[in-house]
């Protein structure tokens, strides 16, 4: 029995009992997560006061982004996420050709995530809607050429945590860190979730 | 192989996720009908509906140690007050 099983057997997978409850991740990591999401927090309430300085001019402003590319990337990066927790669960149960095509599918999600990032920055600078237009494009950059660094952290990760899958046996900390890689990219997805209807939706 | 994978509860949850961005960005992009007020709200409280599920469910926080939990649900709590006071009282 590899130490993944074992780890699972002995942490929590049992589907019998009621699984022991397990921190997922190195612990430590969790305090970058909250520090990172509390740090997004902090831009969301500054975005709407300075929305609430100006609701005219940053409604007019919202209804010049591309929604409907807002709305693949939300859809895109939710269908990251589920390749990501699958393929963990395949790396669980040791099914590494199934965990390497998933952490491959969630991938692809997050360079489409950037192409249709750039076909948008390019669309809004073509349109003369530079971050010095007004404040709404101001944080509209700001948020999310951000958010778009994280993506690019999130690929690098991804692309560490497909390495990770091929293998055969993976310790305890390396699942561990596997697991953390897995909520990084999850947090990823998370931040877009609010930047979504903050930017796109909200009038 | 793969497809049995996809028997869980997280693929429940993505498919949730998906029907509630669908709803939300149907909602959020029709301002001629109803209050944009409200309709603001409900956008706001969609996301932060599916923030929490993200940790739940995508993080695996439901079967974390319930400091961890609880502190993320906390997380999730202030955003919504955060947000939802903001837009209504700004």
């Amino acid at each position: 029995m590899n130490q993944v099983t074992l780890r699972s057997v002995v942490g929590g997978d049992r589907s019998s009992a009621k699984p022991a409850r397990h921190v997922p991740g190195e612990p430590g990591l969790w305090i970058l997560l909250f520090g990172d999401m509390v740090v997004f927090g902090v831009f969301f309430g500054t975005f709407m006061y300075q929305r609430s300085l100006a609701p005219e001019l940053f409604d007019a402003s919202r209804q010049t982004l591309s929604l409907g590319i807002g709305l693949a990337n939300t859809l895109i990066l939710l269908t990251s996420s589920l390749f990501v927790v699958t393929a963990i669960r395949a790396i669980r149960s040791s099914q590494r050709l199934a965990a390497r095509w998933l952490l491959v599918g969630a991938l692809a999600c997050g360079l489409a995530f950037v192409g249709l990032k750039v076909v948008e920055y390019t669309a809004k600078v073509h349109e003369g809607n530079t971050p010095n237009q007004n404040a709404f494009y101001l944080y509209y950059f700001i948020l999310t050429g951000l958010h778009l660094f994280h993506v690019f952290i999130g690929i690098v990760v991804l692309v560490l945590l497909l390495t990770q899958a091929g293998k055969s046996d993976l310790s305890g900390t390396r699942m561990a860190l596997v697991e953390g890689g897995a909520c990084f990219w999850h947090l990823v997805d998370l931040l877009w979730i609010v930047l979504f209807p903050l930017l796109y939706l909200v009038s | 192989m793969t497809l049995s994978l996809f028997r869980a509860r997280s693929t429940v949850v993505w498919v949730v996720l998906v029907v509630a961005t669908l709803v939300s960005w149907a909602v959020g992009s029709e301002h001629g009908t109803g209050s944009a007020i409200a309709i603001a709200v409900v956008v706001l409280g969609v996301a932060v509906f599916k923030v929490r599920y993200v940790g739940l469910d995508f993080m695996e926080l439901r079967q974390a140690p319930l400091l961890l939990r609880g502190m993320f649900e906390c997380y999730c709590v202030v955003l919504w007050c955060v947000l939802a006071g903001m837009y209504l009282w700004l």
